[in-house]
């Protein structure tokens, strides 16, 4: 039958630790894999790519960091926008300061630089906790963008205060600046999220994935059964920061190719990648993908529907907008606090089981 | 005294000003908490619907008119020239009630026994929703409230403090707002008031036994969910007193939601329980910001506003984690 | 019950023989503000033995165990663990030393699964670090397997097979404080830490936990320290006993002396101190 397996029929332990234990399932996720990098770069259009793609996959990324930090570790963060920004303004100083860089090695880079800072701003979790922690993070939040804004060496002395990504290559081709083509930037954005994707869920289940979780659900006991409290929640700070740096910078560089500070990284963002980590699922790699799917499909849905068909003024489709998200939220909480990606795995458990559930 | 020094005094007492409106948001925050261990996010999102609502009671504005006006192509603004002011705060109080109640039955209600991480999520979806709802029904566009509080610098005291320099050097007098200082007697009357409510009377006792042990006050008799319509309202209540501050001072519009966030180093440095401890937080967050922004401010490039207060909690915590009131935090195992 | 460590004593190899001293308390005193915990005790345990802590509610006996482990820091005296004196220790480094416990309430990680509980347990003889993690296949996942077969090891002797992959937050409560044991023996103690084992526990359950501890006792050697209440159950389990009242040690020895110790007698019996 498809999709389902009559028992435990694994002979090894590693066949037991696989990320995908039912076959159909592995088949159906490579199928998918193959479709996005094979098949969509051939039909992509303009629209798509930076109205749906491009924003997902960043978000994607972005999720990812903030899911390990809050889901895994279970250190609430408000700072996602701001760095957020340390990533693209990173990006924007190495792509200016080193021209002949490519940019696979501008957004490391940058993921690398923003995980530093992160660090830093992570520091003060190892005394304070819960919300208390979530102010720190903005602290983060507010201190960085007002840097950005403030200094003008971030922005190379513009006159706009604006940051514009020249243009700069992979293998010869353009992936950023105003001659990049849509699938270009899309394969680079892809290519990054599937790898850190796989790195991301290879943190999670090993030893590193334990002694976060073992901080999230009970600190204390953690470290009496030999969790490093520093080392655990430095090196979560420090990972998410790296995600969420890479994001940033993809988010300027290949996205929108010139942002102002204040505009593009403001607190919104913040809490608009906290929702996605919650919708998706808390803890888990799959509903990071789930949540920024949800969030960014939803207000394109939306828009087409109000403005596009019902032919509603654009300020009132936004309100309508910001208040069915919120609902939304208060929705899932409600009805499944572990997000998309618990119910996900419910009807997963519930299709294996079918017919005799007992 | 020299102008120097005069200057400083100004900065401070605009400072204990700004603070005790600080105090007053953060009052809503520590009321909600204490009564049901939930941090309301919304609380910022309350006072900007509670003033949305006031000004449009006051103008007489239809409310949902671009949503009817978008669906059935009528061309409704305004039905008629407004209630008089007293009446629309308490038309509006009535609002926040009923929100309080909604509020309870479809959110609050589900949501018991949840870790206090939800719960906060929880009202940052309400904050969303609350601040979608009111721009939908009153419309986003920048609104002028006045309610009858006087404005503009206080003459007199320019006058009186002109004569406190030293001779012959060159002082303008200090410069006070009378809404700040309508403000702040408000919001000293509303603390007083609050902090008796909940000393004296048997509803106030009530909610203090809630916020001690929800079981234990359960087993005693105390209806949770009554509790919590009340402890919203009262919320709701101060949202609306700092709605009308704010509004009355800088315009109803959405950066008025944001004063929420300016809220949470006050509770911080206060602590989430303790109504005193959020009156002296919000004064050390409104003078500190203000010095900060007099004389470090200039160094490095001003509007060091947005962050100061964050670093200030932060910094705190880092020194004391409990907070400014909390005992030391003994852990056990 | 084929579960074998590398060695006695398990990844915590000390030169040690049975009956020496592997743990020596030296006068400690511990309060909190005005209150004291612990006045003046001093104790030690010897390797390869069964020590059993006991005395009525807020004797002192928990807050022990956290000085022991480094969780509370005395205001005096000293802690010798394996020859090594110390004063101010974290509670990780005390773990990675070799000391692991269960705890009075417990204190499972809800979230994961009982496997990856005791997996956790594991933690401090893990090596490999995060960039062999983020690659995964290699080094990281040969280790991972290793670790595996170990702790599936621990999960056959306890005989939870069947609940591996259930979130441990979902289990009733014997077969969590059974997990929990589980996490602790995974680290390979030479020094574990029971801290009221069979609380709620009815006598069947008491009796399977009682059997575990004699077992890991007797095949590993490994060193325990126990608090618990049921007089039947401690005296007889332990080798030796040692009795706490309001912070101070009124009695230590066999289970025969401690029972014939006036001053236990009267503390139990809830005579009043006249001292």
């Amino acid at each position: 039958m498809f999709y389902r397996e009559a028992g435990d029929f694994k002979t090894s332990y590693a066949a037991d630790q696989q990320t995908f234990p039912i076959k159909s399932e592995r088949w159906l996720f490579w199928a998918f894999i193959a479709i996005a990098f094979l098949v969509v770069p051939f039909f992509i259009n303009d629209y798509w790519n930076k109205a749906v793609l491009m924003p997902l996959l960043i978000y994607a990324m972005a999720a990812l960091g903030l899911n390990i930090l809050t889901g895994y570790c279970g250190q609430v963060s408000l700072g996602t926008g701001g760095f957020m920004a340390v990533g693209a303004y990173a990006c924007y100083k190495l792509m200016t300061a080193f021209p002949g860089m490519d940019m696979f090695s501008v957004v490391i880079l940058s993921g690398f630089i923003t995980a530093g800072v992160g660090l830093l701003f992570g520091i003060p979790s190892l005394r304070i906790k819960g919300f208390y922690l979530a102010v720190a993070t903005l602290a983060a939040q507010f201190f960085l963008v007002w840097m950005f804004n403030k200094f003008a060496w971030f922005y190379n002395y513009s006159a706009s205060g604006q940051i514009t990504a020249p243009e700069r290559t992979v293998f010869g081709i353009a992936v950023t600046g105003p001659s990049t083509t849509p699938w270009a930037t899309y394969l680079f954005a892809l290519t990054f999220v599937f790898v850190f994707g796989w790195v991301a869920r290879n943190l999670t289940r090993g030893r590193l994935g334990r002694s976060w979780m073992a901080i999230r659900d009970m600190d204390i006991a953690a470290e009496i059964i030999g969790v490093s409290p520093l080392r655990a929640k430095l090196s979560a700070f420090g990972v998410s920061s790296f995600y969420i740096g890479m994001a940033g910078a993809m988010f300027f560089a290949n996205y929108l190719g010139a942002i102002e500070v204040t505009e593009a990284f403001g607190i919104e963002k913040s809490f608009l990648v906290l929702f996605m980590v919650i919708i998706g699922g808390l803890g888990s790699i799959l509903g990071s993908f789930l949540g920024a799917v949800f969030l960014v499909l939803l207000p394109v849905l939306l828009k087409n529907i109000m403005v596009g068909y019902l032919g509603w003024a654009t300020d009132l489709a936004a309100h309508v907008q910001i208040m069915l998200i919120g609902g939304l939220i208060v929705f899932f909480l409600i009805a499944e606090p572990h997000g998309l990606a618990q119910l996900w795995r419910v009807t997963k458990e519930k299709l294996r089981l079918w017919p005799f559930p007992y | 005294m020299s102008p120097a020094f005069l200057n400083f005094i100004e900065i401070v007492l605009n400072g204990l000003m700004a603070g005790i409106m600080y105090s007053l948001v953060a009052l809503g925050f520590v009321l909600i908490f204490k009564a049901s261990g939930i941090f309301n996010f919304a609380q910022g999102v309350m006072a900007l619907f509670a003033a949305l609502t006031l000004v449009g009671l006051q103008t007489g504005q239809v409310p949902f008119s671009h949503l009817i006006n978008a669906i059935f192509g009528t061309e409704l603004h305004h039905w008629g020239s407004g209630l008089h002011t007293v009446l629309a705060i308490l038309f509006t109080m009535a609002l926040m009630i009923l929100l309080a109640w909604v509020i309870e039955r479809v959110v609050l209600k589900h949501l018991v026994n949840q870790e206090p991480i939800i719960l906060f999520m929880a009202t940052i979806g309400l904050a969303y929703f609350l601040e979608g709802f009111g721009d939908l029904m009153w419309g986003s566009d920048v609104k002028v409230l006045d309610v009858g509080l006087p404005s503009g610098g206080s003459l007199w005291w320019e006058d009186v403090t002109r004569t406190w320099v030293t001779e012959g050097s060159e002082y303008w007098g200090m410069y006070i707002d009378r809404l700040d200082v309508a403000a702040t007697s408000v919001a000293v009357i509303l603390v007083v008031g609050l902090s008796a409510f909940s000393q004296y009377t048997a509803t106030g006792r009530a909610l203090r036994a809630v916020a001690d042990d929800h079981q234990a006050a359960m087993s005693v008799g105390i209806s949770l969910r009554t509790i919590w319509v009340i402890v919203w309202s009262i919320a709701g209540f101060v949202a609306l007193v700092a709605g009308i501050m704010w509004g009355s001072k800088s315009g109803v519009q959405f950066s008025l939601s944001l004063i929420a966030l300016k809220a949470l180093p006050v509770l911080i440095l206060g602590g989430f329980t303790s109504i005193p401890g959020a009156i002296v937080g919000g004064l050390i967050i409104g003078v500190g910001e203000k010095l900060a922004e007099a004389y470090v401010g200039p160094l490095v490039g001003g509007a060091i506003e947005n962050w100061f207060a964050y670093m200030l909690a932060l910094a705190f915590l880092l020194v004391r984690p409990q907070g400014l009131f909390g005992d030391r935090i003994i852990e056990r195992i | 019950m084929n579960m074998h460590y590398s060695s006695a004593g398990g990844a915590h190899r000390d030169n040690l023989a049975k009956g020496e001293t592997l743990l020596q308390v030296d006068n400690i005193s511990l309060s909190f503000g005005g209150v004291k915990a612990i006045q003046d005790v001093s104790f030690d345990i010897k390797k390869g033995e069964i020590r059993a802590i006991i005395g009525p509610n807020g004797a002192g006996k928990t807050s022990m165990l956290n000085v022991i482990n480094g969780f509370y820091h005395p205001q005096e005296g000293t802690i010798t663990f394996r020859g090594k004196e110390r004063r101010r220790m974290r509670p990780h480094v005390a773990a990675q030393q070799g000391i692991s416990r269960t705890f009075q309430n417990i204190a499972l990680f809800k979230g994961m699964s009982v496997l990856d509980n005791i997996m956790t347990g594991r933690m401090t003889l893990q090596k490999r670090n995060m960039l062999w993690h983020a690659l995964w296949h290699g080094p990281a996942q040969m280790e991972e397997l290793e670790h595996r077969a170990a702790v599936e090891k621990i999960i056959d002797f306890l005989e939870i097979e069947a609940i591996r992959k259930t979130p441990s937050g979902r289990l009733p409560y014997g077969l969590q404080k059974r997990v929990e044991l589980g996490r602790a023996l995974a680290a390979e103690p030479a020094l574990l830490l029971l801290d009221e084992p069979m609380a709620g526990m009815n006598l069947e359950e008491k009796e399977d936990m009682s059997r575990f501890i004699l077992d890991v006792n007797h095949q590993f050697g490994t060193t325990i320290a126990l608090i618990e209440h049921d007089m039947g159950v401690v005296m007889d389990l332990s080798d030796r006993v040692m009795v706490l009242d309001y912070g101070r040690k009124i009695g230590d020895g066999t289970p025969d002396d401690v029972r014939k110790n006036r001053d236990v007698i009267d503390a139990y019996l809830g005579v009043s101190h006249d001292d």
